[in-house]
């Protein structure tokens, strides 16, 4: 019997927020496959962000020296999380915010809800957050009575659309402005029902909508792209402005941070704020970012606390090798360039993590059964790695992560087999002579039972050839 | 246990010990102080994301603002320079006015705290002359004034030029969206309209 | 230079003629090629689909059978990625320190195919002579973890008779990718169609290759499809010369027998 001591990390628990799937990859990803209008939208917002990414990215003659900055701070960083931490609120403190931890999703959603609660208000709005998407926020909000009213344009589409968000940076990335214009259409209110499916009247569209909202609402929710330890700064990063709205009209401004997000030094944020627009949205510099150092006297929201999420997050600390997942700084690159992504689309993951670092962050956050699949979801082509602003070697950790999955009972039988076959040569060459002269498999490949027929439900296999190579050497 | 000991306990006993050691950091790219700032980039990246640019002597800011907002209600914030505003704006100061007040304002004019050319971004630091952030957020056109010498070349210089303990805001371009098929499209909440005066 | 030729399994079982390749393109290019008879598998497969115990042995043996040679060369930019960036690690995990470091002075000595021919020979013409329309893939795992580079093109455009199409989006996976071709295999083919789509575009008669696995993929949709294009490792391209037979190779489908 194991005892869990109070202290140890711990994943995400179960049946609160959106870490979880409902079904396997393989399963999920089969049908967005049939989805002609989905691999549409994807291909062609994928392919858009890559080309302007690249060439933004090409005009900054050292992006690798920033790339090996940045991931050098973020290991220093997760080395010294425990320090920074307290030294981050400790400077938060002292500037006037008030500073709250969260130990799983449950305590956030508590802390978020009471502090709503404490300042009367009924109605929240919130500037797109991956931390409150995760630990389900609005569902705890709802069911406590209070509105929450997503401001992003992306996350407004996902909300009115009653649908789930598929990117990390552009939730509704799965729907085109045709279809935007049918949600708008049908379920905001007041909507100019001569509305087009012209980008920037869509846009217009979300200003009208939503300004009265900015005016009204006293608390705002946002989350964090870095809170710097040093000096107690957070920073937002965003482009439409409804983030500005959040961090300066409400009284009260509750962020939801995870714990990783904290830098060292003021100094650092010159490496992100060069890596992440570039690396995120294509643009040198995204049109806003904000920062804030607790509370300023007469000017922004009176009342700031800040909320420090674990929620599995010690459990990824505690894997040397799956810690660099914690590094990521939530660009969405390796989403934009992962092939794997590109076809079966964001929802197919399960989690609000997709893509490439979902698939390594969302089962280490759950523990790796729970999302067992995700670390197969990959070819381990290598593009991820290659994009990512801070260097997380994507690859290994998903083998890493293959290694600590369950595995089917038989699957496991035939590899340790094959492993033991390949290990006694002389075994090796009668199995090789063996598939040869039995042909199984029926003319290329038909015939063979799953999972290989997985292989031959659209591929020939090769006819086994008359001779293997080691044969005709030893004939030479 | 409160949740603060938890969460620190678990990271403590996450890293182990020993503790895993502090990583040195190659700060090999370019830092502060590598280039001058270079005012045509400045104007050439301001452009590229659609603000509109000005350029003029210490004496020209006035007659700029006549002919962008000339007629209109413009937000003034309290330390702006008097000779900046041409008596045909209807100027409406901050003190203090509610966010209904300054939202119904056709336009604001500030001052800036730095500008970095390699990015076309504009910095604001809360200063008199820039005033609250609700001001430059609610009005639909923002006319900013840069000195040459705030301009630096880029980021590390940029935040080497402010205090974290001022509320910032770095501006590039008008608020835009990429959120429709990953396109940038300019306007959604903030000022539609950025105009950029960069004083010579 | 002697050369040991780490022939990898596939190519060993399902693929010989491009393991015959390497050893005909060396040797008519002066050199000694051995088979150390002992080598079976670099134990990939195991440690890409989780289970890097297993593979242990694997890389034990790896390691064993290639200690007494120099250089070792391979017609796989996978294999030889996963000799120089995962065995070492199979090692360390199961802390076997020695065995890590002997698995990276091994990776040291490996090559892939094209590597060597460029780098370690210092020949982009091998003398070849291939009169067909040919479409390169750079594997990913040549291409992302080995950064071979330009170097396959720079061998193929010294070909003869050769005319060498680029393969639009070149750079996209195949969808291959070991077990994910199986356990994925829905995705997976939805990434070949992709590729198979952009080959045909390029009107090639020939795609190639450094990696027989990607091209079993490829060639396996190419042929299911009846596209009557050829997958043919590139090797077998660099080996080729006048007097090789090719009125035979037309009856070949996509995938090699
Ligand atoms: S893993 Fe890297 S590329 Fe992917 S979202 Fe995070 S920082 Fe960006």
């Amino acid at each position: 019997m194991t005892r869990t001591f109070l202290g140890m990390p711990a994943t995400a628990p179960r049946g609160v927020g959106h870490l979880r799937g409902e079904e396997p990859f393989p399963a999920a990803a089969r049908r967005a496959l049939v989805d002609a209008q989905l691999r549409r939208n994807l291909r062609h917002a994928t392919t858009t962000i890559r080309g302007k990414s690249g060439a933004v990215i090409g005009e900054v003659p050292d992006w690798q020296e920033l790339r090996a900055a940045a991931r050098a701070i973020k290991t220093d960083t997760m080395a010294r999380l425990p320090e920074l931490l307290e030294q981050l609120e400790a400077a938060v403190t002292a500037a006037g915010g008030t500073v709250h931890w969260a130990a799983d999703a449950v305590e956030a959603n508590r802390i978020v809800t009471d502090l709503v609660g404490a300042a009367g208000a009924d109605r929240v709005m919130k500037v797109k957050s991956m931390a409150t998407q995760e630990i389900g926020l609005n569902e705890a909000l709802e069911a406590a009575g209070i509105e929450p009213v997503e401001t992003d344009l992306a996350e407004l589409i996902v909300q009115l659309g009653d649908d789930r968000p598929s990117h990390i940076l552009v939730p509704a990335i799965h729907r085109n402005r045709a279809e935007i214009r049918e949600i708008f259409l049908r379920a905001m209110p007041g909507v100019d029902p001569t509305l087009t499916d012209e980008p920037a009247v869509l846009a217009a569209a979300a200003r009208r909508h939503l300004r009265e909202t900015f005016l009204s609402t006293r608390v705002a929710v946002s989350g964090a792209n870095f809170a710097v330890a040093e000096t107690g700064t957070l920073a937002v990063v965003e482009s439409e402005g409804n983030g500005r709205m959040c961090l300066t009209l409400p009284e009260t401004l509750i962020t939801v941070m995870g714990i990783e997000k904290v830098v060292p030094t003021w100094r650092d944020l010159e490496v992100f704020l060069q890596l992440l627009p570039r690396a995120s949205t294509g643009e040198r510099m995204n049109p806003y970012t904000s920062m804030w150092t607790g509370v300023t006297p007469g000017d922004g929201p009176q009342a700031f606390h800040l909320v420090l999420l674990d929620n599995g997050r010690s459990a990824v600390l505690a894997d040397e090798v799956g810690r660099q997942a914690l590094h990521c700084i939530r660009c969405s690159a390796c989403l934009n360039v992962c092939p794997v992504y590109e076809r079966a689309g964001g929802h197919a993951y399960g989690s609000v993590y997709p893509g490439p670092i979902g698939a390594v962050l969302s089962p280490q956050l759950t523990g790796v059964a729970d999302n067992a699949s995700l670390p197969y979801a990959s070819s381990l082509c290598g593009a991820c790695y290659d994009a990512c602003p801070v260097m997380i070697d994507i690859p290994s950790i998903l083998v890493h992560l293959r290694g600590q999955a369950p595995h089917p009972r038989a699957e496991a039988t035939a590899m340790a087999a094959a492993a033991y076959t390949m290990d006694h040569p002389a075994l090796y060459a009668a199995a090789q002579r063996a598939a040869r002269l039995s042909r199984l498999a029926g003319p290329r490949g038909r015939g063979l039972p799953p999972p290989l027929s997985g292989w031959t439900a659209s591929r020939d296999l090769p006819e086994p050839p008359p001779q293997t190579f080691r044969e005709w050497w030893a004939q030479r | 246990m409160t949740a603060r000991e938890v969460i620190l306990g678990r990271l403590r006993a996450a890293l182990g010990e020993p503790r895993p050691a502090p990583a040195e950091v190659p700060r090999d790219y370019r830092p502060a102080g590598t280039a001058a700032a270079d005012l045509d980039l400045l104007v050439d990246r301001l452009t590229d994301y659609r603000a509109t640019v000005h350029r003029c002597a210490g004496a020209g800011v006035a007659r700029i603002v006549d002919a962008v907002l000339g007629g209109r209600q413009v937000v003034v914030p309290p330390g702006l320079p008097g000779h900046w505003l041409p008596g045909t704006v209807v100027a409406v100061p901050d003190d203090d006015l509610p966010p209904e007040r300054i939202a119904a304002a056709d336009g604001v004019v500030t001052a800036a705290a730095v500008a970095v050319a390699e990015t076309g971004t504009i910095l604001l630091d809360g200063a008199p002359d820039q005033g609250r952030r609700i001001i430059t957020l609610l009005p639909d056109v923002h006319l900013c004034v840069v000195r040459a010498d705030q301009v630096v070349a880029a980021v590390p210089d940029a935040l080497a030029r402010v205090t974290p303990h001022r509320p910032l805001t770095w501006i590039s371009g008008p608020s835009a969206t990429s959120d429709i098929e990953l396109n940038r499209v300019e306007g959604v909440h903030g000022p539609r309209n950025l105009h950029v005066i960069i004083v010579d | 230079m002697r050369i040991a030729l780490f022939v990898t399994c596939l190519a060993d079982t399902l693929f010989p003629e491009a393991a015959k390749a390497t050893v005909g393109l060396l040797e008519r290019l002066g050199h000694e090629v051995v088979f150390p008879e002992d080598q079976t598998c670099c134990g990939q497969m195991h440690v890409n689909t989780g289970y890097p115990d297993e593979a242990l042995r694997l890389v034990r043996r790896h390691v064993r059978v290639f200690a007494p040679y120099d250089v070792v060369v391979a017609p796989s930019g996978s294999c030889v990625g996963s000799v120089r960036h995962q065995h070492a690690a199979v090692a360390r995990r199961a802390g076997d320190e020695r065995l890590a470091a002997q698995a990276e002075d091994a990776g040291r000595r490996t090559y892939e195919l094209s590597e060597f021919l460029v780098d370690v020979l210092g020949v982009t013409d091998v003398g070849a002579y291939y009169p067909h329309r040919v479409t390169y893939h750079p594997t990913c795992h040549s291409l992302r973890m080995l950064r071979v580079g330009e170097r396959p093109l720079r061998l193929l455009r010294a070909v003869r008779g050769l005319e060498l199409v680029e393969l639009p989006q070149a750079e996209q996976c195949c969808g291959f990718g070991g077990t994910f071709a199986v356990k994925n295999a829905d995705t997976s083919t939805a990434m070949l169609a992709d590729k198979m789509r952009n080959v045909l575009a390029t009107r090639a008669d020939v795609c190639t290759a450094g990696d027989a696995s990607c091209l079993m993929h490829i060639g396996g949709g190419l042929s299911r499809l009846r596209t009557g294009v050829r997958t043919v490792h590139l090797a077998e391209i660099l080996a080729s010369t006048e007097r090789s037979e090719t009125v035979g190779e037309r009856q070949r489908l996509g995938v090699r027998p």
